[in-house]
Formats: structure tokens, sequence, C-alpha cells
């Protein structure tokens, strides 16, 4: 029971937890997401907690924040005190909370200074600011924290890291000041993953940050994705699996394995049927991609092979699911070259257009934003990208494109079969069908998917690995960004791990399975060699 | 691509919108043609109340033949704001080709086909303009439009002296006004050719296809390989020409060129193509439902005027009008969101 470098430590004797959970639930339409937590968070201390998507810690977070009402029979105590349950929204600052989430919550247009006072502005009684005064408490606040950061100075200016700095001593300081007046006690921050787009020198910065703060005192609740993360800076950590919690543990006396093993829990390998280990050489390959970068990700080179479904994964923040749509030029490329039969393309100059023109298709994972428009009907949906063959001298021919519509919507199993609806009345999984549809009309030659079963129902999705593989039979490359690791383990030929904007690994034919996907990607053993900085941190939380 | 096997049925699919039951078929067909019904109950009042004077063959000549101008306005704003920009410029458009008549035509004599064909140049220059600022610069073409169409009003004014300019060529008043087809004046007939030509761009082609799905979803049309900034400046030209055209077919109409009147068209255009979005085709701008919402508006205002009303009752009518029309188009397509269960 060593307790890492930091002054305070998990061992203030005598001390309530800040926070005591006992038998935290919460259930939707009857189905427990959030099972019977028990979980105590000490003050003065570091406390991960780790789980996959849907896992139940986000959950968790929001029974906190008083997002979420929690089920009856559920009880949080902080500081030794009983809190009645649920917490109204915001009532969280009452009790010495205070939450930094992913994308920070900052203001870009306004000043550093206006931005640490966004929260106290609203419960100010004084109609007056003393801009001059304000000034001066809080570079005394950064100076407290070691910060180096400029109250003047506009956010907008600041890199990845300032802005992270700013949210957290932002987080604290809101944490003291908002606090109901009665209460006493450390108080807790909840970290959400603020470190997912930070370079190496970011992360340090952060977690030295983090220690003052529990130095103090205070706890932190650190949520993460990363396990050498959550083994640097915390004392103990907690996993969440399918709901539950599994186990909370000492970081230091656990291994990686274990870690896994907790998080993705022990299950059966898949066979992964009849796979041929097709990996194409670059000579042979439809489509070969060559030194591509932007800000988040760093000379990434693979090659695509025809009838070839290869999978692409990793962390959030590794960069894999930036590839589709850099290759379709829907972001710009700072550099690559994509070579395909007929010519190599220069990827910063790519657009849709051209993508098109190549018979590349995009399926996004955002299919109500960037797939298809809910409020225009299936049909006309289904078919754009193929409208111009059915322009005759006297328009469209709006029979033969009704009967093909209903022909394609029969073929894809699309249900109600009827073109004729708005797109938004379709349910996750026949949504997907249709832009699938879509885009295999106009026969691509390169297939790009990023999370192609995310809001799909089963049974669709069976469906839609279907008709992926009948797309790649067909001699189509295919390109399958997710994060998945059963749906890269259903239709993956190959499968290629993002670790800080690089392909790391790359698993063939019998290795790939949900398990050695989850594996590779949360044990990458090349974190201990830091690349340098990775990349540029002044682009805006997301592309 | 068969059906895989495993597929259990899907049923988490609300089929109710429009489709179950006789009910929502009728109201879904009292919707579409909810604009058609309110014209015939205006007339059907108004002629009730003065059928010496709102029912006359005249009054109903007149008002079919004086209305194409706002007509083929209406139709040149339907086609940015099918492409989900706002023009506010259209009436300042107007108001210059028809000034540029009155100067070239009146004022210098030139020939009135040479002088139409210059009106329309001008309109697809102005509309360049306006899509160059709106797309070069990336701002908003509300405020764009706003401008621009103040700058060709005061321009109008300038141009014209301030005074209204008569003695337009009878060959232009002879070919909009005056000969009459069916004892309808030509104007009608052109107006109705407009709105019958943009019903079929909008609803019979591709381009019409794209030019509305780059007003609904921006970024789906750019994934989808569509030239969103080709096609909204494109529908930005269209609209200015079209809105010359209307200009020529005012001059023609009043056979004189006056230098503010023209500044009135901006809030019936709008009221008009807001209002014909909520029938016909529920939802969406479409040139059918404009029409009818055009003669339903200037029914209501012509028979409130014969019963005695003051002229302002048409500002009160037209501003009316748009807010409740837009209120409709709002509330009928959350009600489409929430019957459908998504979102």
């Amino acid at each position: 029971m060593s307790v890492p470098a930091h002054a305070g430590g998990a061992s203030r004797v005598g001390a309530p937890p800040v926070v005591e959970a006992r038998g935290v639930s919460k259930s939707f339409a009857g189905v427990r997401v959030l099972d019977s937590v028990d979980l105590d968070v000490l003050p003065g201390e570091i406390h991960g907690l780790l789980g996959e998507n849907g896992s139940g810690k986000s959950t968790f977070i929001k029974v906190l924040a008083g997002f979420h009402e929690p089920d009856p029979g559920s009880g949080l105590r902080i500081n030794g005190e009983d809190v009645p349950l649920p917490l109204a929204p915001g009532a969280f600052r009452d009790y010495g909370m205070s939450f930094v989430h992913q994308d920070l919550g900052l203001i870009t247009s306004l000043s550093v200074l206006e931005n640490l006072r966004l929260g106290t502005f609203s419960r100010a009684r004084d109609w007056a600011i003393g801009w001059r005064r304000q000034r001066a408490d809080a570079r005394t606040l950064f100076e407290e924290f070691s910060v180096d950061l400029d109250p003047t100075a506009r956010v907008a200016d600041l890199d990845g890291t300032q802005r992270a700095l700013l949210a957290i001593v932002r987080a604290v300081h809101e944490m003291r000041t908002l606090r109901g007046g009665a209460r006493t006690g450390p108080g807790m921050l909840i970290l959400d993953e603020p470190t997912v787009f930070l370079p190496e020198t970011g992360r340090r910065q952060l977690f030295s940050l983090m220690r003052e703060i529990a130095g103090g005192g205070s706890a932190v609740l650190f949520v993460s994705h990363d396990l050498d993360e959550v083994r640097e800076i915390t004392d103990r950590a907690t996993i969440f699996r399918d709901g539950r919690l599994r186990a909370t543990v000492q970081t230091s006396s656990v291994t990686d394995t274990e870690l896994v093993e907790l998080i993705i829990g022990r299950e059966l390998p898949e066979h992964g049927g009849e796979r041929e280990d097709v990996a194409p050489t670059a000579a042979d390959a439809t489509v070969v991609v060559d030194d591509l970068s932007d800000e988040r990700v760093e000379s990434v080179s693979f090659a695509l092979g025809d009838g070839e479904v290869l999978g692409m994964t990793g962390l959030l923040g590794s960069g894999f699911e930036r590839i589709p749509y850099l290759l379709f030029g829907a972001f710009p490329a700072a550099t690559g070259t994509l070579r395909t039969g007929d010519g190599t393309l220069s990827l910063p100059a790519m657009d849709p257009v051209k993508a098109i023109a190549h018979r590349m298709a995009l399926i996004p994972a955002d299919r109500q934003s960037n797939g298809s428009v809910g409020s225009i009907s299936v049909r006309d949906n289904a078919m754009l990208q193929v409208i111009d063959r059915y322009t005759t001298w006297r328009g469209l021919s709006r029979p033969q494109l009704a009967r093909d519509c209903q022909e394609t919507l029969d073929r894809f199993d699309v249900r109600p079969p009827i073109p004729g609806i708005a797109y938004q009345s379709l349910s996750g999984g026949n949504q997907q069908k249709v832009l699938l549809a879509k885009w295999l009309a106009a026969d691509p030659r390169v297939l790009l998917l990023h999370e192609p079963t995310q809001g799909v129902d089963i049974g669709a999705r069976a469906q839609i690995y279907e008709v992926v593989h009948d797309a790649a039979r067909s001699g189509c490359a295919v390109l399958c960004a997710s994060s998945d690791y059963e749906q890269l383990a259903a239709i993956c030929d190959r499968v290629l791990i993002f670790d800080r904007g690089r392909v790391a690994r790359e698993l063939r034919g019998a290795d790939i399975t949900k398990d050695r996907i989850a594996h590779e990607c949360y044990t990458l053993a090349d974190r201990a060699v830091p690349a340098g900085p990775v990349g540029p941190t002044e682009g805006e939380g997301d592309g | 691509m068969t059906r895989t096997k495993n597929s259990e049925p899907v049923t988490d699919v609300d089929v109710a919108s429009g489709r179950s039951g006789g009910g929502t078929v009728a109201r879904s067909l009292a919707q579409r043609f909810s604009i058609v019904i309110a014209l015939v109950v205006v007339v059907a009042v108004f002629g009730s109340l003065r059928p010496d004077t709102f029912l006359t063959t005249s009054t109903l000549q007149g008002i079919l033949g004086s209305q194409a101008v706002l007509v083929v306005l209406t139709c040149a704003l339907l086609i940015p704001l099918t492409a989900g920009d706002y023009d506010l410029s259209v009436a300042g458009v107007l108001m210059t080709s028809q000034m540029l008549v009155g100067v070239l035509n009146a004022q210098h004599g030139m020939n009135i086909w040479l002088v139409i064909v210059l009106c329309l140049l001008a309109g697809v220059v102005i509309g360049l303009l306006n899509g160059g600022f709106v797309l070069l610069f990336g701002v908003d073409p509300f405020i764009v439009t706003l401008g621009t169409g103040t700058i060709l009003s005061g321009a109008v004014l300038w141009l014209g002296d301030s005074t209204t300019i008569s003695g337009i060529s009878t060959g232009l008043t002879d070919w909009v006004i005056v000969n009459r087809f069916l004892g309808v004046p030509l104007a009608f007939w052109y107006g109705l050719l407009i709105t019958a030509g943009l019903w079929y761009f909008l609803e019979y082609t591709a381009a019409g296809r794209r030019l509305l799905f780059v007003g609904r979803g921006r970024a789906v049309s750019r994934l989808s390989g569509l030239r969103v900034t080709r096609i909204r400046w494109a529908a930005l030209v269209a609209s200015a020409t079209l809105a010359s055209l209307a200009g020529i077919l005012y001059a023609g109409t009043t056979g004189a060129a006056d230098p503010v009147s023209g500044e009135a068209f901006l809030l019936p255009t709008f009221a008009a193509a807001f209002l014909g979005s909520t029938a016909i085709l529920p939802g969406k701008f479409n040139s059918w439902g404009s029409f009818i919402a055009v003669y339903f508006l200037v029914a209501g205002t012509t028979g409130l005027t014969m019963l005695g009303a003051q002229s302002y009752v048409s500002d009160l009518f037209y501003g009316g009008a748009l807010v409740v029309a837009v209120c409709a188009s709002r509330y009928s397509r959350r009600k489409e969101v929430r019957e459908s269960g998504s979102l």
C-alpha cells in the first residue's frame, strides 16, 4: 500500500470520505444502467474512474451533477453528512463539488479573467465589477497553483494545455467560493477526460496541478481511458463494467493486465471465421496512403487492398477517428498523399467533390447532421448520389426514381420500406441502412466508415455487417474506424491500433478478437518512449 | 445484399405520421389545401358582404393582373430561401430595374427590348455582388442583403432624382397589362408561367433537389459532393434576376417609374413565401403555395378596404399573416418531429 509521491495522500486518518455513495442505482425505462454502486472518495486523494463507454461511469457522474435522478434507495453522504437525493441541478456547488468536462466550457472570445469569473458573475450581489481588483485576485490564484496565465489574454489565443489549466483552476476557485456558507470540509474536483487532446508536456503540467489540489486536501475524481495516466497520477482507481462497480484498487498494486481484465471482463475469444491473411503490399493495393498528418495525426501510412476490410481503432484522442474524414477531404490534412489506381492525389488539396470523383464514399458517424437530412424524404436522401441518372429531357423521371428507390429499400431491408416518409422518422439502424444504400448506389471503390453501428439495434447491426461484407466481396476496399471492438472483430481482416496520432500496432487473422483489440488499445507499450510533443494544440476542441 | 437470416422484425419505427387511419389523412389533406380553403372563405365572405363591388369582373381582373408583380417577386425570393439564405434585397432590385426602365426608356428613349435586356443584366450583376459578399467573406446573407437592398433604394432615389418618371413605352404596357388573354391581363399569365416553371425546377430537376439539400443540410451537402458555395451563389443570382423581371413588370403595370413605392413589396413577398410554405407541400417553400398565398393576401386587404377600412389595414394584414405563417410552419414541423419519435 505504497502511496505515490504527492503530499496529501489517501492516508488522512479519521477524516470521513468526501463522497460516500451507497447503493446508487439508475434505470432508464426499466433497464438498470447503474447497479448499486458503493464508492468512497477520500480527502486528499486522486481517484481514477475507469470503464468502457456504456459501463456506467458517466451515468454515475451525472447523478453527482444532479443531471440524472437516481433510483429510490440510493444514498449519498458528503463529508459525513447525509445528502437528500436527487440533487437539484447545480446543487453540487453547494456541497463543494466542481466539474471539468472534456469540452472545458470556456468561451474562447472572452478573456481569461472573464472566463474565470463566469460562474461567479451570476451570483455576484454588487452590480459593478472592480476589474483592477479582479485582475489582482486572479494573479494571486494562478500563483497559488503555479500556473502561468495572463488574466487579460484572450482564451482564443491560449493553447490546449493552457485552456485545460484555466478550466481546472476555475473549477477549484468555484469549489471554494460558491459552496453554501454553512458547509465545511474538503471539496471534490471531478475531471472528465481533460487530457485527451493534450501533448505530453501539457499532461505533465496538468498532473502537477492535480497534485497541488489534492495536496490542499481536496479530493480529485479523474475519469480516463488511459491506463498509463491512471497509474501515474491516481492513488486508487475504481473500475465500472456493465453498470456495476467491479473493484476499487490501490493503483500501485495492480498490473495492467489485471486492470484490462477488470475493464473489459473475461470473455471467450470469439472465432474470427475463416480469415485470409490478405495484407496487401503497397504494389498491389487499391489505396496507398502515405505520410498523412494533421493536428492530431502524425505521419500515418498504410495500404488497403481490393476486397479488404481494414479496421482502425485506439483510445479516445488517439486520432484513428479522423482518418476517414481526412482521406475524403472533409477535414483538411497537413501532409499526405493518396495513391489509387488512377494516380496520386495530394491530401491537403482533397475535397469531397474530388473524393467522389475517385469513387470514394464516406459514411460519417453523425448520421443526423453529416449523413442525411432528417426533414427530407428517405427517397431523396437515398437517391442523392445518383439523381443525375434519372434526368431525362422532361426533367426527373419520378416514377423510375420511385421504383428504384423502393427496390433499394427492399434490398437493404429498410423498415418501413416507404420512400416518401421523412428520413428522421426511421430508427437509427434503418437510417444507417439508408445511408449505406445512398453511397453504395454510386458503386464506390473505397468505402470509408466511421462508427457504422453507433446507435443501431442488434438486428440491424448484423444486417449492416452483411452489407459491408457484400461490398468487400464485390471488390470494394473498406476502411472502418470504430471504437466498438466487437464490431471490428466481426468485420475486419486487419486492424490498425492508433496511439497518440500514430499507428502503433497491427493485428491480423486469428489475433483479431474483441479481447485482443481491447488489450492492445489499453496497454500499448510504446508509451514508455514518449515521442516528444505530439502535434500543435492550438486547434479548437473539435474539427 | 440479401436479407440476413436473423433479421428480427424491426418494430421501433413510428409509421403513424400521416399513414394510419382516415383521420390523419384527412388532416394532412386539410393542411395541404388550407390556403385554398382560406382563399375561398375570404372571397365568399367579402363577396356576400359587398357583392356589387367585390365580386365584379373588373375587380377580379384588376387583382389578378396587378398582383403578378408580387407573384414573380415571391418566386424570386423562394430560390434563396430554399437554399437556406435570406435575400432582403429583392425589393431594392425590383425598384432598380423599374427605375432603369424609366430612365433609359422614358427619359433617354432607348428601345424597350434593349432596356429589358439591360435590366436583367443589372439583376445578374447585383446577384453576383450579393453572392460575392456572402460567400467570399462568409457574412450572413441576411445582413449583406439588408445592406445592398438599402443601397439600391438610395441609388434609385438618386437615379430618378426623387421624382416619378412617366411616359414608358406603350410597347411594354401593352404586353404587360393592356393586352389580355381570356379577359385577364397578360401579366397574370406571366406570373402563372413563372410559378409553374419554378415548381418544375424545384420538383422535377436534379438541380432543384440539390438546392433543397443545400438549404436543409450544409454539412450533408458538402460531404455528398455538392458544390455548396456555387449553388448558393447561383441561387442569389437567380433571385436578383427574377426580381429584375418583376421590376420590369411593375414598370409595365403602372406605366411609370416612381422611386419609393417599390419598397412596400418587401414584407408582402416574405409573407407570401412563408404562408405558401404551410400549404400544398407543407413544410417546404413551394411556388404554388406562395402563388395562392399572394392572392389570398390581396383578396383579404382589398375586401377590408372595400368595407371601409383605412389603408393601414394592409400593413396589419400582411404583417399579421407573416407572423402567423412562420409560427404555423414552426409548429407543424415540431409536431412532425415529435410524432416521428426521433430527436
